[in-house]
């Protein structure tokens, strides 16, 4: 069954974030649900590139509260 | 598409090799290619066991010592475990710092020469830190 994990990379800055969704992105079923919290405004832009690169899809990109929430199912 | 990144990392201060490890990091996730090639001052950082501080180059390097920025060590870790990165010191630079591939964090591969390197660096991008 698939799941949602939560990775707080909050007050981590450039490559910090994305490096912490690519180890659980490794470790994670195809399915899985990945939702990255940063703080970091170049995340918001990268992670999306990496995603679309690496083939994997975006499920939604929200700002709350000065806080990103990326969403990312993992396709393979 | 996936490239094919060669970076020669020379300058032991903290800004270069932070912008060397996050090149590095992102491109070998990223799919790339990536070779780092570690000559000169960037080589004994990666001696088992050294704790030495990389010195600063201006203001801007102070504030890479914040919490929240991933050390280089640690991106070049996540660059060799996360993307297949290859590590590579420099025999030249073995040689005179008196040691060998062994002495180095086990992240690192085997000794290479500047001609090995050049000639697998053939049709890459070459960067420069």
């Amino acid at each position: 069954m698939s799941e949602t994990k939560v990775i707080d990379a909050c007050n981590t800055y450039c490559p910090g974030p994305l490096m912490e969704l690519i180890t659980y992105m490794k470790q994670a079923e195809v399915g899985d649900i990945l939702e990255l919290l940063s703080t970091d405004q170049g995340t918001a832009s990268d992670v999306p590139e990496w995603v679309n690169k690496i083939g994997h899809e975006m499920v939604s990109s929200e700002k709350v509260d000065d806080i990103w929430h990326i969403k990312v199912r993992k396709a393979k | 598409m996936s490239r094919k990144i060669h970076i020669v990392c020379l300058s032991g201060t903290r800004e270069k090799l932070q912008m060397a490890a996050m090149v590095a990091s992102v491109g070998a996730a990223s799919g790339d290619e990536v070779t780092v090639f570690f000559s000169m001052n960037a080589l004994a950082y990666f001696i088992k066991g050294d704790s030495t501080e990389a010195p600063v180059e201006g203001e801007f390097g102070k504030l890479l010592a914040h919490k929240g920025v991933p050390p280089f060590k640690q991106l070049f870790q996540q660059a060799a475990e996360l993307g297949d990165a290859q590590l590579l010191p420099c025999s030249m630079a073995l040689d005179l710092l008196e040691i060998t591939d062994d002495d180095l964090v086990p992240e690192f591969g085997e000794a290479t020469g500047l001609t090995k390197f050049l000639m697998d660096a053939e049709g890459a991008q070459l960067l420069s830190f």
